[in-house]
């Protein structure tokens, strides 16, 4: 097929590389250079989507990143889809496949179409919130059939094959924007030696010299920028980044740049090849020369295919050698979009007419149009469009001097073209992104960067600087001025800039809506923001409806929602709302922007960070023996602990059962290393925890145990363990897995703010030791198989401490217990935990000695009624609800934190929910975690609940099932009953009794 | 993302080195004992929300794990300072 609309000489494209593409299932050709937005031009596809609410049929509209309505969906397989790519922004490929987003069943048959255009009326602005909000069971039905109707592209259900990066940069200079203000930033800091950064989103520096016919030094303007980076390359502090979007400007001058490293390549990166970067740049200076989008003009039918920016055109001419029509007309508020009919004229096809809203037009290239014999409306405007798959013609009539309404007969005129041009928008994105509000210009017609306290400099069309001239001069001061604040002084010198032509330009009309025959709310839709639909009669209603404020205007209506961020929208929304409430454009508000600039894929945001990479696991010294003996596991935090060890065919229960009873009767052993290790020393430490615990450590003795509870200012317990006496200046505290981090800082706090007089250190050590519990009566006979140390029952007591040799190795034994059993618990250094581990099970076989996880120590200490904080507690109980006065201690000296706030007159109530023990009237019914306790299960929803069950399991050593739970008033209400109504409809019994369901008075330890 | 210098390392680094605590020069009273439980509820529970200068207590979480105080601008997210935890801001807003 040929390429109709191709000019046969011109334009950055190569003939000689031919390249095919599919767009909607078609093949089409194109050249390297192409986007697919111009080789879709090329081949004279008019219709690229359909619109997001009307479903009317879209065309192309620009050549970059500001275009709304050419938002593809790429993919050649399943695995490699992307959706949201702007055609003008995807380089072609070969064997590129892509297909419109909207539109179903496609783009050019569009049954929804019917459906937008009789319902249009049905589906004014906010019709999301009037609509489809009621009856409220129904969004579900309404929500399938918006999405399908809205088509806004679909991720992959495949995994991507691709590759994607991230990496940190510092610089002292990051230039956003390779035009001619960018460049000459570029020259000026690379000179100066800077550390510079270059990005730009284009495949090739240049920016809107790539588009221009305009010349520098007497040459055509690529050639300048050629040999500007060819000089960049040469400077070795200067990194080049083109295809990469600075897509946010956050905080402290740090910037994140997507960069697409092989998009333009083909459908998956080449082999070890990464697909897309992630920069993270934190910037000493920034320069934004990110130039500007021209905006289009709002009219009748603005948006029929064929209907585009006019420099838009002029780039597709220039760059890409694609005329996109046969006939122009030309509608402009200004002197520099006559370049476009120019370009147009020049590359041989027919202007029709430009017609200009001013009433006297002057300048060069208004001379310039003159002299080629071109057709000058002026004072006129084109008030709507004909045709529905492509324009077939225009209505123009003559406008008063302000352009607020009609001045005359209305005429029309055949052409399949209609470029427009309001004037520009500064591209401040980027400046808003930290928080700066934008400031009007009337002299530049548009918003221009606001105060920042960035380190930023701004150049060229962000300003509002137009002439080539002033663009690269602005340039070259940015680059000076960024560099003498970030150090590098006298930049600027011997700096001499290309020569520009001067162009003499009339003044621009400050004009955004042009008026129609008909009132706006019956004229034919006006659109203002393409991609969301939105029309001036929109805006205008909004108003109406008592929206001032541009920013309800804009949540009202969707204007600059989406991936759009009101590129092209939202000067011209907000001059029509001005226009309604009879106020300024400034006076009606400034809009922020928000990141991204563009659309960033999941792909570059996670980088390497997913699959097994996406956090860190921890794992114990012994962790290959759980694995080799197929233990399953549990996440506590970052930690892989083993949850249980089934053997040949057992269910979870059968194992735990079988764990659970083998420790009670002979011994277990339990991988204990992950509990938090905390080495406390210094001659304070003894008095610091006497005030971080709520229980008295003035007293205990070198060799000896204490188990604590610690609590917050507020009363309630956040933490608990055994904290040992090593020496009158050495405690080790051990805290819970998920809690070590929070307590050391915790420790940290209160040591550095509150009581730096106190002589303490604090050191984590939970990666130091392996911790291995032996438990059950048969663990003395085991490690006295292993050790030196004296295990004799009235030397060495429980809760004491002894140092010796384990297995050959230095060891700590705590004679501690969380099952009730008696107990020891050995910790060596982590590098010896697999050698003592394993050599206590070559002596534990002739005992049983049974491996168990978290799961059985949940359900062993259950039936003593031990509790874990953060399940059996949550940050709203005290001490005295755990049924825990005696680990309070109120004879101390100092009030210690959580004492006060125990005193409060809530917490001292006698009747506030307790931890009690549940036994169930049926024995082996086990009552779900969560379950709610109510006196009554009879009393109408909603039922008053007493507290929920924290903790429940069945227990194989008891016969029955145990459970720990809160119930109000429970420690005054033993022997009593509760119930448990379930979802399921059944109501459990149970009765409230004391929490060690065995050995109440702890004998199986002390033996 | 922050910036932040921290006064016990000398250097700066990026946020994700550092936790936010909340707001600064929060001193625990003498003799809790005695407060009254509005006293003692002004204390656990009453903070500054401002708009503009705001002294916040920070730490170097996973850099040296000390406490630092930081002047900061809740509006525009300037950091106007750092300082040690027991010194005094030197930039403070207007009253």
């Amino acid at each position: 097929m040929s390429q109709k609309n191709r000019l046969a000489s011109g334009g950055r494209v190569d003939r000689a590389k031919a390249l095919n593409f599919s767009y909607n299932g078609r093949q089409y050709p194109g050249f390297e250079g192409d986007t697919v937005a111009s080789a879709l031009l090329a081949n004279g596809v008019d219709i690229v989507g359909r619109s997001f609410k009307y479903s009317r049929p879209r065309g192309i509209i620009a050549a970059g990143a500001e275009e709304p309505n050419a938002v593809l969906q790429v993919g050649a397989t399943e695995a490699t889809q992307v959706p949201n790519v702007r055609a003008t922004q995807q380089s072609l490929f070969n064997g590129l496949v892509c297909s419109a987003t909207n539109g179903w069943p496609n783009a050019d048959l569009d049954l929804m179409g019917y459906v937008g255009k009789v319902g249009g009326r049905m589906m004014p602005p906010g019709f999301y919130y009037k609509t489809f909000m009621y009856p409220p069971s129904l969004w579900e039905t309404y929500e399938k059939f918006i999405r399908k109707a809205a088509g806004l592209g679909r991720s992959s259900t495949e995994r991507d094959p691709d590759m994607y990066d991230k990496v940190n940069h510092h610089c002292d200079l990051m230039i956003v924007g390779a035009g001619p203000a960018g460049l000459a930033a570029a020259l000026v800091a690379a000179r100066s030696g800077a550390r510079v950064i270059l990005a730009d989103e284009q495949s090739e520096f240049g920016g809107s010299l790539l588009d221009t016919r305009e010349t520098l030094n007497g040459r055509p303007a690529a050639e300048w920028v050629a040999t500007v980076v060819e000089e960049l390359k040469q400077h070795p502090e200067v990194l080049l980044l083109p295809r990469s979007t600075v897509n946010g400007y956050h905080d402290h001058n740090f910037l994140t740049i997507h960069e697409r490293c092989t998009d333009h390549l083909g459908d998956k990166a080449p082999a070890g090849q990464v697909r897309q970067r992630m920069h993270r740049v934190r910037a000493n200076q920034v320069v934004l020369a990110t130039g500007a989008h021209e905006r289009p003009l709002v009219f009748g039918n603005n948006d029929v295919p064929g209907c585009m920016q006019a420099a838009g055109v002029s780039t597709y001419i220039n760059r890409y050698a694609v005329v996109p029509g046969k006939e122009l007309v030309l509608m402009t508020t200004n002197d520099h979009a006559y370049q476009t009919a120019l370009d147009w004229h020049d590359a041989g096809r027919k202007v029709v007419a430009i017609v200009d809203t001013r009433q006297n037009p002057k300048g060069d290239r208004i001379d310039a149009a003159k002299s080629r014999g071109l057709n000058i409306i002026a004072g006129s405007g084109v008030i709507e469009v004909q045709g529905s798959k492509r324009v077939t013609g225009v209505s123009i009539a003559p406008l008063n001097a302000a352009g607020d309404a009609l001045a005359g007969a209305v005429e029309r005129l055949g052409c399949d073209t209609v470029a427009s041009s309001g004037g520009w928008s500064p591209v401040i994105h980027l400046s808003c992104h930290t928080g700066s509000r934008p400031e009007w210009r009337d002299d530049v017609i548009g918003f221009v960067p606001g105060k920042t306290v960035q380190k930023q400099h701004c150049a060229g069309g962000i300003n509002g600087t137009y002439s080539l001239k002033a663009v690269l001069e602005e340039g070259a001061r940015a680059g000076a001025a960024a560099c003498e604040a970030a150090g590098f002084s006298d930049a600027a010198k011997g700096i001499s800039l290309p020569l520009a032509e001067e162009v003499r330009e009339g003044k621009a009309m400050a004009l955004y809506h042009i008026p129609h025959t008909k009132p706006t709310s019956r004229a034919p839709k006006q659109f203002v923001d393409y991609q969301n639909d939105v029309t001036a009669a929109g805006i205008e209603l909004a108003t109406r409806e008592g929206f001032e404020s541009i920013e309800h205007v804009k949540r009202y209506t969707a204007m600059g929602f989406g991936t759009d961020q009101g590129k092209l929208g939202n000067i011209n929304g907000m001059a029509v709302a001005a226009k309604s409430l009879n106020q300024t454009i400034p006076q009606t508000g400034t809009t922020i922007f928000r990141p991204n600039y563009t659309p960033v894929t999941f792909g570059a945001v996670a980088g390497r960070d997913c699959g097994a990479l996406f956090d860190v696991n921890r794992f114990s010294a012994m962790h290959k023996w759980h694995l080799a003996n197929g233990a399953l596991f549990e996440d506590v935090g970052q930690w892989k602990r083993p949850w249980y060890f089934p053997q040949g065919g057992e269910t979870m229960q059968q194992a735990l059962d079988r764990e659970c009873k083998a420790t009670r009767e002979s011994v277990g052993i339990l991988d204990a290393s992950t509990l938090g290790k905390i080495d406390i020393q210094g001659k304070d430490a003894r008095e610091f925890l006497a005030r971080v615990y709520t229980n008295a450590w003035a007293k205990l003795p070198v060799g000896k145990c204490r188990y604590g509870l610690m609590c917050g200012e507020d009363g309630m317990v956040f933490d608990d363990g055994v904290t040992s006496c090593l020496a009158d200046n050495h405690f080790l505290m051990t805290t819970t897995t998920g809690g070590a981090p929070r307590v050391l800082e915790w420790l940290e706090l209160y040591h550095q703010t509150e009581w730096p007089e106190l002589e303490v250190y604090f050191s984590s050590v939970t990666d130091h030791w392996a911790t291995m519990t032996i438990s059950g009566p048969n663990a003395r006979k085991l490690l006295g198989e292993l050790t030196d140390i004296d295990l004799d029952r009235d030397t060495f007591k429980f809760m004491d401490l002894r140092q010796g040799d384990v297995a050959g190795v230095p060891a700590r034994v705590f004679r501690i217990s969380f099952t009730g059993e008696l107990s020891y618990e050995i910790n060596v250094q982590a590098n010896y935990g697999l050698h003592v581990w394993e050599k206590l099970f070559e002596h534990g076989a002739k005992f049983n000695l049974t491996p168990y996880g978290t799961e059985s120590m949940h359900v062993l200490r259950a039936e003593k009624g031990f509790i874990i904080a953060g399940q059996d507690t949550d940050g709203s109980v005290t001490p005295i609800d755990l049924g825990m006065s005696w680990c309070v201690s109120n004879a101390k000296p100092f009030s210690y934190i959580g004492k006060r706030g125990m005193a409060r007159e809530d917490c001292v109530r006698t009747d506030r929910k307790h931890l009690v023990g549940l036994k169930t009237r049926e024995p082996k019914t086990v009552i779900p975690e969560g379950a709610q306790a109510v006196n009554d299960p009879k009393q109408p929803i909603p039922m008053t609940m007493l507290g929920h069950v924290t903790s429940s399991y069945y227990s194989a050593n008891l016969g029955h099932s145990v459970a720990m739970g809160f119930v109000r008033n429970g420690h005054n209400r033993m022997g009593e009953t509760v119930f448990y109504p379930l979802a399921d409809g059944r109501v459990i019994e149970a009765e409230i009794c004391n929490p060690v369901f065995l050995d109440p008075k702890g004998e199986r330890q002390n033996v | 993302m922050f910036y932040i210098y921290c006064p016990h390392c000398g250097e700066h680094r990026e946020e994700e080195e550092f936790h936010a605590k909340g707001q600064a020069h929060l001193a625990r009273p003498l003799d809790p004992d005695n407060c009254t439980d509005h006293e003692w509820g002004e204390y656990l529970y009453m903070r500054k929300n401002p708009r503009g200068l705001h002294h916040e207590l920070w730490i170097h979480a996973t850099g040296c794990r000390k406490f630092f105080n930081m002047t900061r601008d809740t509006v525009s997210y300037e950091i106007k300072e750092v300082y040690k935890v027991g010194e005094r801001p030197t930039v403070v807003a207007a009253s």
